[in-house]
C-alpha cells in the first residue's frame, strides 16, 4: 500500500513539474534575421514574467517546416506565406518586427547619402545592362555629380536569405525586365556580380573593392560605415534610409489582416517611405489555442515594451497603426 | 579464427562489443544513404539521374536544378588543393624525418598537428578577411602578368582578380589538408628501418639519394594512404571554402572565377530553401556527393591494394 502511495505522489509531482515546464516555456524556430531581437526580448520577458522563450534560428525554410509539422509553438519566416498555403496547413501569420535593406557603394569620389538611384537604375546595374558608373542613366539622376568612368562591380549574397528575397521582390515589383529575366526568391540566378556569404560577406566585399555596389541589412551598413545611396520611391522622392522612412513604409504599406498580412513591404506608396523594407513574420498553428495565447502574450508584451530594445539593435519596430491591426487580428482569431 | 569465441565469457562479450561497434558504422552509412534517397526522391523523379548530372542550370526561382556546375567545382578545387598540398606535405615530412636536427623535430611536428586542430570556420573567416584581399591585390595580378601571358596556361588566369574564386578556395583547402598528408607521411617515413638507411649511407649515397631510393619507395603505401585521406577531406570540406568561393553556379574556365562546390551550395542554401523541390534537389546534391566520395575513395583504395601487392612481391 505504501508503495502505491509513493508511486502516486511521485507521479503527481512529476506531472505537475512537466505541466509547469510547459506553462513556463515557449518554443520557437525559424528565421535567423530577427534572432538577436527575439532573444533580447525573451531575456527581458523572462525577467518580467518568468516565462522562458527558446528560439532556434534555423532559417526561414526550417521554421516553416517545423510549424507545419507542429514540433514548435511558433515558427518564424522572413517571407510571408500566401493565404492559400496558410489555409492548407491551418496556420496563422502576423508580422513581428521589420528591417530595411539598403544599397551601399564604394566610390572614392562619392560620400554617404549623396548618390541618387532609382529602381530602374538599380535593376539595370544588377542585370548587367549598366556597366559603368558614368552611365547616362546614373548621370541623369545625379546631374551635379562628377562620376568616374569605372566598371561597376556588383556584389550580391551567395547564400539563400530573406534579405535577398526582399531585394529581389523590390526589383521584380519595380522593373518588368527583372521579373521576366530573373524573378524573386531567397536565392536567384544572378546575371552578373560576385557573391558574398551573409550580410557580413557583402559588407566586407563592398568595403574592400572600389567601385562596387551591394545590398545589406541596414544594421550592417551602419556598423561598417558604408556609403548608402538615396533611392527614389514610388511617390517620386529621393529618400535616405532611416528608422523614420522605414516606419513610413510600414505605415503606408497595405498590410491586410484578411490575407494574413501577406505583403512584401517594397515600393510602399508613402511620401517618405523607403522602398526596400520587409517585415519578418510569426507563424502559429491554428488549432493549438493554448500555446498561441502564450505566444501572442509574448509578442503583445514586446510590442508594448520592446521598441527601444529593437532600435538599439537596429531593427525597426512596427508602427502603432499596424500593431493595432495585429491585435485586432489576434482577437478575431480568439487568441488575445 | 571464429568471429565470436564462445569459450571465455569475457572474451565473448568483448568480441560482441567490438562487433556491435563496427556494425553500427555500417548501419549508420546505410541509414544516411536511405534518408538521402528518400528526401531526394521528388527531385530524382523530376530530373532523373543523367539529366541532373549534366545540367548546368541551378535556378531556384524556376525550380530547374542540375549538379554539373557543383560537381565540376568540387573536383577542380580538390585537384588544385592536392597539387599544392602534396609536394609541400612531402617536403615537410622529409625534413622532419631525415634532415631536421633533433631539437626541431618536436616543435615542427606539434605545429603541424595544431594546424589540423584549427576549426574550419576559422580558416573560412581568415580566408575572407585576410587571404582574399592578399590574393586579389598581389598574388593574382602577379600570376596574370607572368603565367597569364602564356598561350594555353594563360586561359586559367583570365578576368578581374577579386580574391573570391577557385584559386583562393583551393589554397585554403590545401592548407587544411597539408597536416593530414604530412603527419601520415612522416609516420610512414619513420617506419623505414634504420639499418636499410644506414647501409645506403655506408655505400656512399647522399641524403637526396637515400630519400629518393630508399625512404620513399619503402613508405609509398603510407604516403598514398595519407593522400587518400586528405582527398576525402578536401571533397567534403565546407566552411573553409564557403566564404571565398562565391557560390556561383557556372562552369568557370578561369581559376579567377567564382564557382560552387556541392558542400558550399548545401551550406549556403539549405537553411533558406523554401520550396519542396528546392530542398529535395539539395538532398539530391548531397546524395551525389555521397556516391562520388564513395567512388573516389574506392579508386584510391584500389590503387593502394595494387601498390601493396606489387610491393610485397
Amino acid at each position: 500500500m505504501r508503495k502505491v502511495f509513493t508511486l502516486i505522489v511521485v507521479s503527481a509531482i512529476a506531472l505537475s513539474f512537466s505541466v509547469a515546464g510547459a506553462e513556463g516555456m515557449l518554443n520557437g524556430a525559424g528565421a535567423s534575421f530577427p534572432y538577436p531581437v527575439y532573444s533580447a526580448w525573451a531575456y527581458a520577458y523572462n525577467k518580467a514574467t518568468g516565462v522562458k522563450l527558446n528560439y532556434q534560428s534555423i532559417g526561414s525554410g526550417g521554421g516553416i517546416r517545423q510549424i507545419t509539422s507542429r514540433t514548435v509553438d511558433f515558427g518564424a519566416s522572413d517571407a510571408p506565406l500566401p493565404p492559400e498555403q496558410l489555409n492548407k496547413d491551418n496556420l496563422l501569420q502576423f508580422p513581428a518586427v521589420m528591417g530595411g535593406v539598403v544599397l551601399v557603394v564604394n566610390i572614392p569620389e562619392v560620400k554617404a547619402g549623396v548618390l541618387k538611384l532609382d529602381s530602374e537604375a538599380v535593376c539595370k546595374v544588377y542585370l548587367g545592362d549598366i556597366k559603368y558608373w558614368d552611365d547616362k542613366k546614373i548621370k541623369e539622376l545625379n546631374p551635379q555629380m562628377h562620376l568616374p568612368h569605372n566598371e561597376i562591380s556588383v556584389v550580391h549574397r551567395s547564400d539563400g536569405s530573406g534579405t535577398t528575397a526582399i531585394f529581389t521582390n523590390y526589383l521584380s515589383g519595380a522593373c518588368a525586365d527583372w521579373k521576366t529575366r530573373v524573378g524573386a526568391g531567397t536565392s536567384v540566378k544572378w546575371p552578373v556580380g560576385i557573391g558574398g556569404k551573409g550580410n557580413e560577406g557583402v559588407a566586407n566585399y563592398v568595403k574592400r573593392a572600389q567601385y562596387s555596389i551591394g545590398y545589406v541589412e541596414f544594421a550592417y551598413a551602419e556598423q561598417n560605415k558604408l556609403a548608402y545611396t538615396l533611392l527614389k520611391n514610388p511617390a517620386g522622392r529621393f529618400i535616405a534610409p532611416s528608422f523614420d522612412t522605414f516606419e513610413d513604409a510600414a505605415a503606408t504599406g497595405d498590410f491586410n489582416p484578411k490575407n494574413h498580412f501577406n505583403l512584401w513591404l517594397v515600393n510602399a506608396p508613402g511620401k517618405n517611405a523607403w522602398p526596400i523594407a520587409g517585415a519578418t513574420f510569426i507563424l502559429l498553428a491554428k488549432e493549438k489555442k493554448d500555446s498561441n495565447i502564450r505566444t501572442v502574450k509574448f509578442y503583445d508584451w514586446a510590442f508594448k515594451n520592446g521598441d527601444n530594445k529593437a532600435k538599439e539593435l537596429i531593427y525597426v519596430p512596427l508602427p502603432k497603426s499596424l500593431k493595432e491591426k495585429i491585435r485586432a487580428y489576434w482577437k478575431a482569431n480568439g487568441i488575445h | 579464427m571464429p568471429i565470436l569465441q564462445k569459450k571465455n565469457p569475457v572474451d565473448f562479450s568483448f568480441s560482441l562489443i567490438t562487433a556491435l561497434a563496427s556494425f553500427t558504422v555500417v548501419l549508420l552509412i546505410g541509414g544516411i544513404l536511405a534518408v538521402l534517397v528518400r528526401e531526394s526522391s521528388l527531385s530524382i523523379q523530376k530530373f532523373g539521374i543523367i539529366k541532373f548530372l549534366v545540367s548546368t542550370d541551378w535556378n531556384p526561382v524556376t525550380e530547374s536544378f542540375g549538379a554539373a556546375t557543383t560537381v565540376y567545382g568540387t573536383f577542380v578545387t580538390t585537384v588544385i588543393a592536392l597539387v599544392i598540398a602534396i609536394p609541400a606535405a612531402l617536403g615537410i615530412a622529409i625534413f622532419i624525418t631525415e634532415i631536421s636536427p633533433n631539437f626541431l623535430k618536436g616543435p615542427i611536428g606539434i605545429a603541424i598537428e595544431l594546424l589540423a586542430a584549427i576549426p574550419s570556420i576559422i580558416y573560412g573567416m581568415w580566408g575572407l578577411f585576410t587571404l582574399a584581399p592578399i590574393m586579389a591585390k598581389y598574388v593574382e595580378p602577379a600570376l596574370q602578368k607572368s603565367i597569364g601571358k602564356l598561350p594555353v596556361a594563360g586561359m586559367l588566369f583570365q578576368g578581374t582578380p577579386m580574391g573570391i574564386d577557385l584559386l583562393t578556395a583551393s589554397v585554403i583547402l590545401s592548407i587544411m589538408i597539408i597536416p593530414f598528408t604530412a603527419s601520415i607521411s612522416r609516420d610512414a617515413f619513420n617506419l623505414t628501418p634504420a639499418v636499410v638507411k644506414e647501409s645506403a649511407y655506408a655505400i656512399g649515397a647522399t641524403k637526396w639519394e637515400v630519400v629518393k631510393n630508399v625512404v620513399i619507395p619503402y613508405s609509398k603505401l603510407g604516403v598514398f594512404g595519407g593522400i587518400a585521406l586528405s582527398l576525402g577531406r578536401a571533397l567534403g570540406e565546407t566552411m573553409a571554402v564557403a566564404f571565398v568561393l562565391g557560390n556561383k553556379h557556372e562552369i568557370a574556365t578561369s581559376l579567377l572565377d567564382a564557382a560552387a562546390t556541392i558542400t558550399v551550395t548545401l551550406a549556403n542554401e539549405f537553411t533558406e530553401a523554401d520550396t519542396d523541390m528546392y530542398l529535395s534537389s539539395l538532398f539530391y546534391l548531397a546524395l551525389v556527393l555521397f556516391v562520388l566520395s564513395f567512388i573516389v575513395l574506392a579508386i584510391a583504395k584500389f590503387f593502394l591494394l595494387k601498390a601493396e601487392r606489387k610491393y610485397s612481391r
